[in-house]
């Protein structure tokens, strides 16, 4: 089941609180399929609670939420194995050798164990695939879990502050393929270069929707306001 | 589900067998009940009920520390996001915790069964063991139905390290209570006894409960 003919995502007046607070609400935006979208704001302003809603990870207290055509929450078992999820916490067992981690992983999506070795060499872990997880550096650690992300060749891709931890040579390893040939949503605290690589832009100040436009018509006055105060 | 519920626990077993954090822990605890116990009560020759309560008590006390470790590398590493990212079946999820929490206590009670013999059993263990054994198994499974729900909604909670002990704890006291009836004429003086019908009934009747709850909970305890 494709998106095709159908937005990516598509979010209708969404909320979510936890206990009182407000972490999301009237939240409303679209991506067209292929399409890409950078989610800008400060520290709190709700930009992980929207990937883990997108990624079905959380319910949405109001609205209605379509991903990859299917409705959040009552159809997200339709959803799983076609969306990446990058985000803080690498999903990976410290324990566990990288190697054994995809492996893992690998077997619960139905991936081909293929799939595996090859991902290991696009993100330049051949040398350290047998390695617990835990004697890794945390750009290394990054990069495996980008692989991880990446093994069931995902419909829409979520990334989450995706190359914090990472070096220049990691993040244009990484960049191309994690953001080619799928639609996708990503979070960071360098707004110029997020508007620059994306179609389109949402501006997420305390959970309210400030702004959603092309990226090309965001003004760096716009996405400066989220900052403040 | 049998394939993901094999996945997943040889993930769980392979992580205890890098890690070692839960069954030695289980492990000790157990057995350090039971060297107070043999200190305490200054003697080497309990049977019947006062034996069956013994060796009940250091099997509750590690079965909570076992069901509060249960999901602790999801929670630390966030696997447990990953394992719902991916279209496993919720019902597989329960089932390889509740086989792995059940493999566990396997483990812990090879090493404690012999060490109560040494410690605190006044007859001899040899007999009672093909009974015993039955009944160990069964109360296992039960307390491994009972942990795997528990522990999945202790590991949500920030105090889940408080949170297990105090959902587990009476939520095994039913099960417990039924395993030490069935096991005080198991090891009496003078060979062990048959074992009433009703109390096994009891305890698989409470795994049985407790998985179908498991099943039918799970995937509002896992999502969110």
């Amino acid at each position: 089941m494709g998106a095709t003919g159908t937005n990516a995502v598509a979010l209708e007046a969404v909320g979510r609180t936890y206990g009182e607070r407000d972490a999301l609400l009237g939240v409303t935006l679209t991506l067209p399929p292929g399409g890409s979208l950078a989610v800008l704001g400060a520290n709190g302003a709700g930009k992980t609670t929207l990937l883990r809603l997108l990624a079905g990870l959380l319910r949405p207290t109001s609205g209605t939420a379509t991903v990859l055509g299917s409705s959040l929450p009552k159809e997200s078992w339709a959803i799983r194995g076609r969306i990446g999820l990058l985000a803080h916490d690498p999903m990976l067992y410290r324990a566990l050798t990288v190697r054994e981690n995809l492996a893992h992983q690998a077997r619960l999506l139905s991936a081909p164990t293929e799939r595996v070795d090859e991902l290991i060499d696009a993100v330049g872990l051949s040398n350290r695939a047998d390695e617990p997880l835990r004697t890794l550096s945390r750009g290394l650690i990054q990069r495996a879990a980008a692989a991880r992300a990446l093994l069931a060749t995902p419909e829409l891709m979520l990334l989450d502050e995706p190359y914090a931890n990472l070096d220049p040579g990691g993040q244009s390893l990484l960049q191309p393929l994690l953001e080619n040939n799928r639609s996708v949503v990503i979070t960071g605290h360098d707004p110029e270069a997020l508007l620059r690589g994306t179609d389109f832009a949402v501006g997420l100040k305390a959970g309210r929707v400030a702004f959603h436009a092309p990226s090309n018509q965001v003004s760096s006055a716009d996405w400066k306001a989220l900052y403040e105060g | 589900m049998f394939r993901d519920t094999i996945n997943l626990l040889r993930k769980d077993l392979l992580l205890e067998a890098r890690g070692r954090e839960v069954v030695p822990a289980m492990a000790l605890l157990a057995l350090s009940t039971l060297v107070v116990l043999h200190f305490a009560l200054g003697q080497q020759s309990l049977d019947g009920k006062l034996a069956a309560g013994a060796l009940w008590i250091a099997i509750l006390f590690s079965a909570t520390l076992g069901i509060g470790r249960l999901f602790v590398a999801e929670s630390e590493d966030g696997g447990m996001d990953a394992v719902l990212l991916t279209p496993v079946d919720r019902a597989a999820i329960l089932l390889a915790k509740v086989i792995a929490l059940f493999t566990f206590l396997v483990m812990v009670q090879i090493v404690i069964v012999p060490a109560f013999g040494l410690l605190l059993l006044g007859p001899h263990l040899a007999p009672a063991l093909p009974k015993l054994v039955g009944i160990l198994l069964l109360t296992d499974a039960a307390i491994a139905t009972v942990g795997a729900l528990v522990g999945a909604i202790a590991v949500q909670s920030r105090l889940r390290d408080l949170l297990a002990p105090l959902l587990a704890l009476p939520l095994l006291i039913p099960p417990l209570i039924a395993a030490t009836h069935a096991t005080a004429g198991i090891l009496a003086t003078g060979g062990p006894e048959g074992i009433p019908g009703r109390w096994p009934l009891i305890i698989a009747l409470y795994a049985l409960v407790f998985g179908l709850l498991g099943i039918a909970l799970y995937d509002n305890v896992l999502d969110d």
